[in-house]
């Protein structure tokens, strides 16, 4: 008998390592840790601190690895500029919503080192995702995430709505996998193969004659797809789950996953199904439109800035998919710079979020916010601009963001997808505005929040603001890096 | 002959006892069905050619699987009116959106053709059929073309695991826990007082 190869494992370097970090961190946190309570906060701190070098150190591998296309394990693992350039993103969104999140679980007492274990686990499933090009280690790599996630939305576990959104996240992300594994088996069934680049060049070889089956098959694989990028009408679970979950938490599900999710839909779609955009674009289409329309409408009703947030990162879903709409180069580019955007804006407003305290214990209400501008004069201008970002005012990064999808839809000539877009991002403009309005306008009723704001925060506040207000001055880095990402799909 | 015979025997039992699992009033007799239903659709499994996952099945899921919702079904003591509440309600609901599900599965079916190049495809993934045993064929495959897969699903039973401890395992500030390192470091002085007692005083 022949002997196997080894496969090269260069492409998978990143991967590799977060893989051995996550399982020396677990380990040391285990052998580490005493009985004292002491111990178990220097345990977290450790494993929180170790894991944030990991995190920079794996954001060098990728960099390292980057450049060429190289395809592994079987046709099962790709690295390309797309997974670089989303990898990249997912490390960022990863780090921050890490950085900032020690401080906040020492207050509420829910301190424990699985945490950053946990984080790293869903961060290495979410560059699992971006990487795949094979269905089944595209199911892996989604399972890998969803479960780590299901465990850090009940975190803390002896709060009733923590384990609530925990459990109400798991069911239906568990019923989601299920049709994105029937699909998939429809078009393997058809196809006889789950290697990507087999199926794209089965499907071209039929000259549109396509059996019904295949379509039921990339629908199930879409309602799947959608349901983990919170698209309307697959978005039931985002309010309860982001309201639930520790802020923290909320944080980490509203940047990273949200990029690994919609890299990986972007991927399905241009790759092996790209022959079939006239089939899959209509319901793209009305994914965006209704995602757009209940993200913007939903959310006036919101008091509550967690859940306000959730229908604000659905309403986001539904521009990103506006550029996938468009099913060509300057879409997917729109796409990724408007990903690149939306996560140092979401990452900001969630450092606000997880300053707002009031003694002892956290608040969430949107009228907490009143007289901020006396009190945190900084904090309060920071969360001005990313309120002003993601309305979309220019000459903030958030309406570089649309303006590249709206110009690719326009260009598609898809005008009643661009109007509604434009539409709904006017009606989203009165909630994020009204955000200013309570915290420059409205008397603080009770106490101040808390001062001063955590270095932590304040740096990583520094940090988003500075990209969101600067971006207009040197676009082109960004510019180009997405729109070679872009190109290496097609 | 015989085998369309055994294939509907096992095939017409496997849909009883499934739907015996949701209709039985007592959750231990479901249990039971599910059982049954496991070990019939093992037997499609063998007749199907796939001997590996019809032992897979039953090792797995009636060895393990089977015997831990006996226990959760004995240690949970579920009432089954509270279960089966709202069933009628729901009931109307639930038929239409099977009804459409089921036309739509079977629109789909019916008019099924796979690709000219499918056929080619599968072959290029494993070893021929009629040449290994599924046990051997698998092995040869799972270590080598599928190693990435294998590992990742050891990644997902890790997290699994992590996140079972995460959640249920705490330590209970009111139970008393024999801490060995604590008992030898403790030293006399701390432990034992030394009162000098007077001669018919008492303490």
């Amino acid at each position: 008998m022949p002997m196997a190869e080894v496969p090269n494992i260069v492409p998978a370097l990143p991967e590799i390592f977060l893989a051995l970090a996550a399982m020396t961190l677990l380990m040391l946190g285990v052998f580490q840790k005493p009985v004292t309570p002491d111990g178990e906060l220097r345990a977290a701190r450790t494993t929180t601190n170790l894991g944030l070098i990991t995190m920079v150190l794996a954001l060098l591998l990728v960099f390292t690895v980057s450049g060429n296309v190289l395809v592994t394990f079987e046709g099962m693992f790709i690295s390309d500029p797309f997974a670089t350039f989303a990898k990249v993103l997912i490390l960022i969104a990863s780090t921050f919503s890490l950085m900032m999140a020690q401080r906040w679980l020492e207050q509420q007492h829910a301190h424990r080192f699985e945490f950053a274990v946990l984080v790293i686990l869903a961060t290495l499933g979410m560059m699992m995702m971006v990487s795949a090009s094979n269905l089944l280690s595209l199911y892996m790599g989604l399972e890998l995430q969803s479960l780590s996630l299901y465990v850090l939305a009940a975190f803390q576990r002896d709060d009733v709505r923590s384990t609530e959104s925990g459990l109400k996240y798991f069911v239906l992300g568990a019923m989601a996998s299920a049709f994105l594994l029937y699909g998939s088996s429809l078009v393997y069934g058809f196809t006889g193969t789950t290697d990507f680049a087999t199926i794209a060049a089965t499907i071209k070889a039929q000259d549109h004659h396509f059996p019904t089956g295949l379509a039921v098959g990339l629908v199930f694989v879409m309602a799947g797809l959608a349901f983990k990028v919170s698209a309307v009408p697959f978005h039931m679970w985002t309010p309860d789950v982001y309201e639930g979950a520790p802020t923290p938490v909320t944080s980490f599900f509203a940047v990273a996953p949200k990029v690994a999710a919609l890299a990986l839909f972007l991927r399905v779609m241009m790759g092996p199904f790209g022959e079939m955009a006239h089939q899959w674009q209509g319901i793209v289409v009305l994914l965006s439109i209704l995602s757009m329309s209940i993200g913007a409408f939903a959310a006036i009703a919101q008091v509550n800035i967690k859940r306000m947030m959730a229908y604000s990162s659905i309403g986001h879903v539904g521009y990103a998919l506006m550029g996938l709409a468009v099913a060509n180069e300057q879409g997917v580019t729109g796409v990724l710079i408007y990903l690149a955007i939306y996560v140092f804006m979401n990452v900001g407003v969630f450092a606000c979020i997880l300053a707002m305290r009031r003694g002892d214990r956290m608040v969430e209400s949107i009228y907490d916010l009143a007289g901020l501008a006396k009190s945190h004069p900084g904090m309060a201008a920071a969360l001005a601009v990313f309120m002003f970002s993601m309305a979309g005012i220019p000459p903030l990064a958030g309406f570089f963001g649309k303006l590249y999808i709206f110009l690719a839809a326009i260009e598609a000539q898809l005008y009643t997808l661009a109007i509604i877009g434009v539409l709904t991002s006017v009606v989203s403009a009165y909630y994020y505005l009204r955000i200013i309005k309570i915290m420059y306008f409205d008397e603080a009723e009770a106490d101040h929040l808390e001062t001063p704001l955590p270095n932590v925060i304040a740096a990583v506040l520094g940090v988003c603001s500075a990209v969101i207000v600067l971006f207009f001055l040197v676009p082109a880095p960004l510019i180009t890096t997405a729109g070679a990402a872009a190109a290496s799909l097609f | 002959m015989i085998e369309t015979l055994v294939f509907y025997m096992f095939a017409i039992i496997c849909v009883a006892s499934g739907v015996l699992v949701v209709t039985a009033r007592n959750p231990v007799n479901s249990v039971l069905f599910l059982i049954l239903a496991f070990f019939n659709a093992g037997g499609l499994f063998v007749l199907a050619g796939a001997e590996f996952i019809a032992m897979l099945l039953i090792i797995v899921y009636v060895g393990a699987v089977a015997v831990l919702f006996m226990f959760v079904v004995m240690m949970l003591d579920v009432t089954v009116t509270e279960l089966k509440q709202g069933f009628t309600k729901y009931l109307p609901i639930g038929l239409l959106v099977t009804v459409i599900f089921a036309v739509e599965v079977l629109g789909a079916t019916v008019a099924w053709h796979m690709a000219p190049e499918a056929a080619a495809n599968i072959q290029a993934a494993t070893p021929a059929a009629d040449a290994v045993s599924n046990t051997s064929a698998l092995g040869k495959i799972i270590y080598t073309n599928y190693a990435y897969l294998f590992q990742a699903a050891g990644l997902v039973l890790l997290v699994a695991m992590i996140g079972a401890i995460v959640l249920t395992h705490r330590k209970r500030r009111d139970s008393k826990k024999q801490v060995i390192a604590k008992q030898l470091a403790r030293k006399a002085s701390e432990a034992v007082e030394l009162k000098k007692v007077e001669t018919g005083r008492g303490i």
